[in-house]
């Protein structure tokens, strides 16, 4: 079957998709958009988090078919979608401890690069894709909402502390720029 | 999606903020928290992970697995798969074109199972097709007629009169020494005197413990691509641990030259230990030869469950003495580890479980062994910290028991036993560099409590998500005890038993539009720790520049060996460092030739490359490097080496066998709900010493991710393998379960820098020691808690409530 | 495999009519997992993302009328009101992700043991909306679950809605798990006070071949606050019938040993949830009661 939607604000088409494969394979395998990552596909994991229509899921659990006609933003699309949200924040690598690495970034994954929320990375682009969900809806969480926030995404490297540091880091710099 | 996806070169620049004028050390280099070369791409999502790769025509190849755990395969029909539309090629055994079997130390693993099964989940057949669901179906029309086997699950099963011996004609180099066929290996230690030691001792404590079978559960499922080439041969991309080692398991069984197997290094989404062993390698490699098409394989999580070893489950039998003052007499023990069906890493882990029995103390009397069984098990291998981590349950348990019996508190009891540097290890190796083992224990008991009734808010209502239980709503403070437990741990570094350990590094110096520019090229497997990040570190330390481009690892450079036993940074990173100081060597060879009659101090002072320059250690610029290099490039490669180790007496287990030794120390803070038989660790704190840190950053994650997994054992984290059928019960993320960010505690790290004059830098290996104290912290934390004696892991919640 | 999208409720039910096998798909949190595995390959998927209405509740004078797409997070903020224990157990479900898609209908489609859902709906009481082309039917949700991953539906009917009662009282929700996110029930209670009917309802989950009510227990705590007067002094519960409560709510359980739990510990821990969820739950009613008579 064909299935169209639209993904990071440009209208996608892919064609010959079999019928119980997951948007999570047509990100990866059709649209050429592998940052969505392939690490339970059972929804235990988190790192294949998306947004579709504007909610957070996992795209392993959503049938190619059921994104037809919705908006999806990945991980691909986080840095275009901070600067839409805050045109003005975002784009200059200034406040980011390393800029000529981390400029275009957008704030929480320039927080991920500088607090060393980063080891082997599969996680995380789902993880990305969930702390940026909760930094735009609660902008001073909390060290429990930011636990509860992010108790669907597992990592396996960092033990998650450098992970709350990261989220802690975006809050911040956040809060500067108000 | 034209070009194929595939790993490329990491470039690393400072700051554009740090200008290209500086002195003194090199901005970036070793000591600092240089952030990540790849950090970039892996928060954008471009990184390519070995999943991630594509090519042009590609084919999926997907495995057939054994569902019995020992079973006689009758006959095999592949007809049905071969014949469904979109299907390409189906191997079985009778199509391998050379060498059948494959092994990381004894070559007993077949490539397709050959006429017999040994453990549930083993490869049978491969299918590649156009689409993986294609090649799904078609391999569920495989026909397979298995007659089931008796299976071997355990000690007694394995060892006894009539069992089935499941490798029989064994030719290994072990197989002279083991006591009977189905025992991999088997290592004594023995030191002292243990009767008269025994016969001293004011309290002896004997304890029998378990250790259930962990997962490493890296998030990137074993995956690659291998692509066949014009020249007959192929080229893998792949997530491994050791391209080298893969290289040489591979090419036989192709029946390829090692040159027309060309392997490079995509994106690994963790490893620890479970990456070390072949897993697709070779089965894809085989499909792309005989499709001629490029095939990927990507293991799901419920295969990745099957695709690799286990760390090796353990029961051990320990015997300590000590006497009225406190002071260890003896240690006696017994450490029996599952190596399932294959041997994988088995004979390295038992060294390891034997040699580090006793534990960071000193005692003078010890009789210990380890041994490995071959099995119907899952295989088990390698994982951080392994055949330590067992040993330093069972070890640790046994210390808080007898400081009981002392009655002395645990810590203390700990500290008067500690060996420190200039001890003897029971093998007979002198401990030469420092062992802060008393140190560490007292910067973690030193730490700050964290506050009791940490679940209550101001207004005194209970946090769900701070209480045992968490979101579940299980308790809002009811039956909830507090408990602290302590422990410390040893871990060997680098390949140890006399292995030639070694590493390369190719190093090019080179002016690239007008700036120096370092290039690093190795093969060692970047899988998170950040070796990465380090090699550019010491490239602009030795080299004196800012920009270093980092070459994907491949097998185009000579073996950096295994990233595992907590050996990269300092096999790998004296390789770097080492090439660097030959080509600095070289460049100031140039500078003499060209340089030298303009200026006496390049032939009187000690000179360095700094900020570009050539200077003198008095701080002197003699010239730009750009100057002396020119058009020229300096390029060299060349093999690093740390002492050598020996192996261990086969009978007394005496040998200087290890290279270096790590040590941390962990305190637990734990509360339980003594009714429900649910823990919520509340901190884990650790202190280790490092050496050096060439990256402080890193060295902590590494610190904050090994005490995680120590949880994971401690608390939840078990392969539960069926004792009669041998089968995997649960092969998912449902059921075996790693801690979420609601299960990890705050995790304070207290790191000693304490040099190690024979490793470069003075650094220790880092990433193992904290995997090992973590788990007998937590459970002593438990135990102190709920008075429950708790000799298994991981501690479930039945243990604690007796149901 | 065939993939259906209807756009209406009545093409959904058409469909249905039509193929009789098709699997209906609304979250994917279960239906996603099997066919990922290769566990479950459908004739047809019944994909209902399309059916506004299903996403849709109303809060009437007696029942919430769920839809049965309506995600757990939805349950987690608008209706903890009225829904008290029902937002709790939706709060356990999965992770936030997981909350976004899943939903009490497809929990009750799927009728594994373990749904989060089904010891809350149980305990504050409920019906299923089941529709076919046929007709609609009410199924009390007591009787929904049949058998291990088995429901009360005819092969052409959906669910359409579920008719959870409005809290007239405190209700609670407790889940065992062997981690503290993320986990699927080792067994769960669920139980609400109902005042005005002076009964309290219970719900078992995960500890028996379906979920079920501890009616000895219910029964017995009925007659005990009837015969003390409880409910109108709102007095302490004695710690012994506290206690007898929890016993028999652990008889009512007829658990199996598995990988995530024995049979052993799944009772024991029914029991000290019920001890539990009945002291919070009747402190939260000692308290509103208190608030009520001094206004």
């Amino acid at each position: 079957m064909r299935v169209n939607c639209t993904v990071n604000g440009r209208p996608r088409e892919a064609d010959d998709v079999w019928e119980g494969e997951s948007l999570l394979y047509v990100l990866r395998e059709r649209l050429g958009l592998p940052g969505s990552k392939n690490a339970c596909e059972q929804g235990e994991c988190g790192s294949c988090t998306v947004r579709l229509d504007g909610e957070l899921v996992c795209a392993c659990l959503v049938a190619a078919g059921q994104a037809e006609g919705r908006e999806v933003v990945t991980v691909e699309g986080l840095a275009e979608l901070a600067a839409q949200r805050a045109p003005d924040a975002g784009a200059a690598g200034d406040q980011g401890r390393d800029g000529a690495q981390t400029a275009g970034l957008s704030p929480v994954q320039r927080a991920f690069v500088d607090a060393g929320a980063v080891q082997c990375g599969f996680c995380t682009p789902g993880l990305l894709v969930a702390a940026d969900d909760l930094l735009a809806r609660v902008p001073d969480p909390s060290d429990a909402d930011i636990r509860e926030a992010l108790s669907g995404n597992l990592c396996r490297c960092t033990g998650y502390e450098k992970i709350l540091d990261a989220v802690r880091l975006a809050a911040a710099r956040a809060g500067e720029t108000v | 999606m034209g070009t194929p996806r595939v790993p490329t070169g990491l470039p690393t620049d400072l700051p554009a903020g740090t200008g290209p004028a500086w002195a003194g050390p090199a901005p970036g280099g070793v000591g600092e928290s240089t952030l990540r070369p790849d950090g970039t791409l892996k928060v954008t999502g471009e990184f390519a992970y070995a999943s991630d790769l594509w090519h042009e025509d590609m084919l999926w190849g997907h495995t057939l697995r054994s569902p019995h755990a020992h079973a006689r395969i009758r006959s095999v029909d592949v007809s049905g798969a071969l014949a469904t539309p979109g299907v390409r090629a189906v191997l079985t055994h009778a199509d391998l074109p050379a060498a059948t079997r494959y092994g990381l130390e004894i070559e007993d693993t077949p490539v397709l199972a050959d006429g017999v099964v040994r453990y549930h989940g083993e490869p049978v057949a491969l299918v590649a097709a156009d689409h993986p669901e294609t090649a799904r179906r078609a391999a569920a029309k495989i026909e397979v007629a298995y007659e089931p086997l008796p299976v071997v699950t355990g000690e007694a099963s394995a060892l006894a009169p009539g069992a089935p011996v499941l490798h029989p004609g064994r030719t290994d180099a072990h197989a002279r020494h083991v006591p009977h066929p189905n025992v991999v290996h088997r290592q004594p230690v023995r030191r002292g005197d243990v009767a008269a030691a025994r016969a001293r001792a004011d309290v002896i404590v004997t304890g029998d413990y378990e250790v259930g079978m962990q997962d490493q559960a890296f998030l990137g499922p074993e995956s690659g691509l291998a692509v066949p080439a014009e020249d007959g041969g192929v080229d893998l991309y792949v997530a491994t641990q050791w391209l080298h080692a893969d290289l040489r398991q591979i090419a036989p069984v192709l029946g390829l030259p090692e040159d027309k197997v060309r392997m490079t290094l995509s994106g690994v989404g963790g490893a620890f230990g479970g990456r070390e062993d072949l897993s697709m390698q070779a089965h894809a490699c085989l499909l792309a030869l005989r499709t001629g098409r490029p095939v990927k394989m990507v293991y799901n999580r419920f295969e990745s469950f099957f695709g690799h070893v286990h760390r090796h489950p353990a029961r051990l039998h320990y015997e300590h003495g000590a006497t009225e003052d406190g002071r260890l007499t003896h240690v006696a023990c017994r450490i029996v580890l599952d190596g399932g069906a294959y041997a994988s890493s088995s004979p390295a882990v038992v060294g390891n479980a034997a040699s580090l029995s006793a534990g960071p103390y000193v005692v003078d009397a010890v009789d210990a062994e380890a041994l490995a069984l071959y099995t119907n098990n899952p295989p088990c291998g390698a994982m951080r910290g392994f055949g330590a981590v067992q040993a330093c349950f069972a070890y640790e348990a046994q210390m808080d028991r007898l400081a009981a019996a002392l009655g002395l508190d645990p810590v203390e009891f700990r500290q008067r036993n500690a060996m420190s540097e200039g001890a003897v290890m029971p093998t007979g190796q002198v401990v030469d560099s420092p062992a802060p083992v008393a140190e560490l224990l007292r910067r973690v008991k030193a730490m700050p409590l964290p506050p009791e009734r940490q679940w209550e808010s101001a207004g005194g209502a209970a946090d769900v998500r701070a209480l045992p239980g968490g979101l579940s709503n299980t308790t809002h403070g009811e039956g909830v005890v507090r408990g602290v437990g302590y422990a410390v741990g040893i871990k060997n570094v680098g390949f140890s038993e006399g292995f030639d350990d070694y590493s390369t590094a190719r190093v090019r110096l080179e002016v690239v539009g007008g700036r120096p520019v370092a290039t690093v090229h190795t093969a060692m497997a970047e899988v998170g720790q950040g070796g990465v990040t380090v090699h550019a570190q010491i490239a602009r330390t030795e080299l004196g520049v800012e920009q270093v481009t980092l070459r994907p690892a491949d097998t185009r450079v000579g073996s950096a060996g295994s990233t595992s036993a907590s050996r990269q940074t300092y096999v790998t990173g004296g390789a770097v460092r080492h090439a660097c100081e030959a080509v600095r060597e070289r460049v100031l060879e140039l500078g003499r030739a060209r340089f030298g009659t303009y200026h006496p101090a390049w032939a009187t002072a000690e000179l360095l490359l700094e900020g570009g320059k050539v200077t003198t250690d008095g701080g002197e610029v003699l010239a730009d490097l750009a100057e002396v290099l020119g058009s020229d490039a300096v390029d060299l490669e060349l093999v690093w080496r740390h002492r050598p180790t020996e192996p261990f007496d086969l009978v007394t287990g005496q040998g200087d066998g290890h290279v270096q030794y790590s040590f941390a120390a962990h305190r637990a803070v734990v509360e339980v709900d003594t009714e429900l038989g649910l823990v919520k660790v509340v901190e884990l704190a650790c202190a280790q010493d490092v050496g050096k840190a060439l990256n402080p950053l890193s060295v902590a994650g590494q610190i904050h991710g090994g005490t995680t997994q120590g949880l994971g054992l401690a608390v939840m984290e078990e392969i539960v393998v069926d004792p009669v059928t041998a089968k995997v019960r649960n092969p998912s993320f449902t059921d075996y379960l790693i801690p979420t960010i609601l299960d990890t505690p705050t995790l304070p790290v207290d790191i000693l820098e304490l040099a190690d004059t024979h490793a470069p830098y003075g650094l220790r290996g880092v990433g193992e020691a904290p995997t090992l104290s973590s788990t007998p912290a937590v459970v002593a934390a438990i135990r102190a808690a709920t008075g429950l004696p708790l000799a298994r892991v991981p501690v479930r919640p039945e243990h604690l409530t007796g149901t | 495999m065939d993939f259906l999208r209807p756009g209406t409720w009545e093409e959904a039910l058409a469909a249905k009519a039509e193929h009789p096998s098709a699997v209906p798909l609304a979250g994917g949190t279960d239906v996603m997992v099997e066919i990922n595995f290769d566990h479950r390959r459908p004739e047809y998927l019944l994909d209902l993302n399309r059916i506004g209405d299903l996403y849709e509740w109303e809060v009437g004078e007696r029942d919430v009328r769920l839809g049965a797409s309506v995600p757990y997070t939805r349950i987690m903020e608008n209706l903890r009101g009225p829904l008290p224990g029902l937002a709790l157990a939706a709060h356990t479900v999965g992770s936030p992700q997981i909350r976004n898609r899943g939903s009490v209908g497809g929990n009750l489609g799927a009728a594994s043991p373990a749904g989060d859902s089904h010891p809350a709906l149980l305990a504050a009481g409920a019906e299923v909306e089941a529709e076919s082309v046929r007709g609609t039917r009410l199924i009390p949700v007591e009787r929904f679950y049949t058998g291990v991953k088995r429901n009360a539906l005819e092969p052409d009917e959906l669910i359409r809605a579920v008719r959870v009662r409005k809290a007239d009282g405190p209700q609670q929700f407790a889940k065992v798990g062997t981690r503290n996110a993320m986990v699927i029930a080792v067994c769960a209670f669920g139980l609400a006070l109902h005042p005005r009917a002076r009964a309290v309802r219970t719900g078992i989950g995960s500890a028996a071949p379906t979920p079920l009510r501890a009616r000895a227990a219910e029964e017995f705590l009925d007659a005990a606050l009837a015969e003390g007067g409880f409910w109108d002094s709102g007095r302490d519960l004695p710690p012994s019938l506290v206690r007898q409560f929890g016993e028999l709510a652990a008889g009512s359980c007829n658990p199996i040993d598995d990988v995530r739990g024995s049979a052993r510990y799944r009772r024991h821990a029914v029991g000290v949830m019920a001890r539990r969820t009945l002291g919070w739950a009747w402190d939260a009613y000692r308290g509103s009661e208190r608030t009520t008579r001094c206004a």
